[in-house]
């Protein structure tokens, strides 16, 4: 017999899958990887801002994440430093800011283990209509843009001339990974988000051959972690956030064997 | 008869420059219905830049663009396909437009790479890659072609009938094409308008004027004037698959 909270972190778990799985791949395919642990980082900055002026954590974490994700692009025409480069000033900054305010809430009691893990097992109904509800809204965006935004990602270029407007879908999909960040901060916490976004859509893109089916097989193997990994920490009586990116590290495993073994056989 | 042809991309003085370095300046040009008009210039010239001006893809640009259709065609001059993304020739032909698996079919065959239709695009030769490139953009029946050197990396026979191809496209869909090329032979005798880019334009005109052109002649040096005369001479037969001469 499931117990209540268990069943409620396996909803949610499988709400975040959904919304994770097509997300990542399109992280994964535009070199995102580092950006989505940025906007991860200054999530801290968000849980402390909505502390300080008693917000909706979700909602500060969503908002500070897409002004850094505004200020990155401010940043990029103004300097031109690379990237990767930008991204860990922003990451580092927001993190070390975050816990410099922290330091000055002195009568609030904070959980940074919790924030930066997450606890999957605490989440109550409000956070289950807020994970569906917001994911359905994302997922229905993203089925609305996929075309311009995919078209964006192929090639910027192209996308432009043949007047796909790249620079507006960026820009949703900017804001989507912010608010894909800002649901998920309470489940799998800051440090793991990036895990849940990177790890199932890579061990898709071993087995997959198109667009399509690589979204696909990302949403099944993230499924399939948060399924294996929240059973397994019930089982071992591990934390459940860690336990779902170790599983998801495991499949992931699995999916170079099958792919090494589909080449040998064309071979 | 050309004059009646609707316009369909109107450049007006337009530049474009990145950190205050000018990389192109006061290119005037006008592409209709039905008409070949052709960018040629040195390495370094301007010539991507100028067709990517008149694509809208830059931002403040100097100068005016003005597009009279919005189904436009484009072969960029480079365009790389990371390992990350799966894709298929099949996937990628329906890029920014819906198309039937007739109409994909239809463009890969005019291009000769059907048989490629469900590789993997990271898979595909530099030939075979612009011919996909080619056929995704004629797929969706466009009325503004711009091609950036199209035919980079094609075997020498199959550039030919690119170029016989992309002729055949002017004429039969009537649409407007922007060639970038270096292919002087071609340029010179297929494209209705040529105009010779250095930072700015050196000269433009119709083929046979540019080529008596001074200004020409120093950038593409004495033997680039040849050209034409060489191509007049064959003007007036072709060759079929197994040499036999087919008179016009």
């Amino acid at each position: 017999m499931l117990d209540d909270f268990f069943i409620r972190a396996l909803i949610a778990g499988i709400g975040i899958a959904l919304i994770t799985g097509p997300l990542g791949c399109f992280v994964i395919w535009r070199r995102l990887s580092f950006f989505a642990g940025t906007l991860a980082h200054s999530a801290l900055l968000g849980v402390t801002m909505a502390l300080v002026f008693e917000l909706n954590i979700a909602f500060s974490v969503f908002l500070i994440s897409a002004v850094l994700a505004i200020f990155l692009l401010q940043l990029q025409t103004k300097t031109n430093l690379p990237n990767d480069a930008l991204l860990g000033l922003l990451a580092h900054s927001s993190l070390a800011i975050g816990l410099v305010i922290i330091g000055f809430l002195t009568t609030i009691r904070f959980d940074v283990m919790g924030l930066l893990f997450g606890d999957i097992l605490a989440v109550n109904q409000n956070d289950l209509l807020l994970i569906w509800g917001s994911g359905i809204f994302i997922l229905i965006i993203l089925k609305f843009i996929w075309k311009p935004l995919f078209a964006s990602t192929i090639n910027y270029d192209l996308a432009k001339a043949e007047g796909m407007k790249p620079d507006r879908y960026n820009a949703i999909f900017t804001i989507l990974m912010a608010a894909i960040i800002a649901i998920s901060i309470k489940l799998v916490g800051l440090l793991l988000i990036t895990g849940m976004l990177i790890i199932p859509a890579a061990l898709a893109r071993n087995i997959s051959n198109n667009p399509i089916q690589m979204v696909f097989l990302s949403t099944i193997g993230g499924l399939l972690s948060i399924l294996i990994g929240l059973f397994s920490s019930l089982e071992f009586n591990t934390a459940s956030g860690p336990s779902i990116i170790t599983a998801a590290l495991i499949l992931f495993c699995f999916s170079l064997i099958k792919f090494k073994k589909y080449s040998e056989l064309k071979k | 008869m050309e004059n009646k042809n609707k316009v369909l991309l109107k450049v007006e003085n337009v530049g474009f420059s990145i950190n205050d370095k000018s990389l192109v300046k006061g290119v005037s040009f006008e592409v209709k219905q039905s008409e070949i008009v052709t960018l040629i210039g040195p390495n370094g010239s301007g010539k991507s830049t100028t067709a990517k001006i008149a694509l809208g893809i830059y931002k403040n640009i100097d100068g005016k663009v003005k597009t009279y259709t919005d189904k436009i065609g484009y072969v960029p001059q480079k365009i790389s396909i990371d390992w990350t993304l799966p894709i298929r020739v099949l996937d990628f032909m329906s890029l920014t437009e819906n198309l039937t698996q007739d109409q994909i079919n239809n463009a890969l065959n005019l291009t000769g790479v059907e048989h490629l239709k469900d590789k993997s695009l990271s898979n595909l030769s530099g030939g075979e890659f612009q011919r996909v490139l080619i056929a995704r953009a004629i797929s969706k029946q466009p009325e503004l072609l711009v091609l950036d050197e199209p035919v980079q990396g094609v075997d020498f026979k199959g550039e030919i009938a690119l170029y016989e191809l992309i002729k055949k496209i002017t004429e039969k869909m009537k649409c407007g094409i922007l060639l970038i090329s270096h292919d002087l032979h071609v340029v010179m005798s297929a494209t209705d308008f040529v105009i010779c880019l250095n930072g700015h334009v050196c000269c433009s005109g119709t083929p046979q004027k540019v080529i008596k052109d001074n200004k020409y002649k120093e950038l593409f040096g004495d033997r680039a004037s040849n050209i034409l005369s060489l191509y007049e001479h064959k003007h007036d037969h072709t060759h079929s698959q197994d040499g036999t001469i087919d008179r016009k």
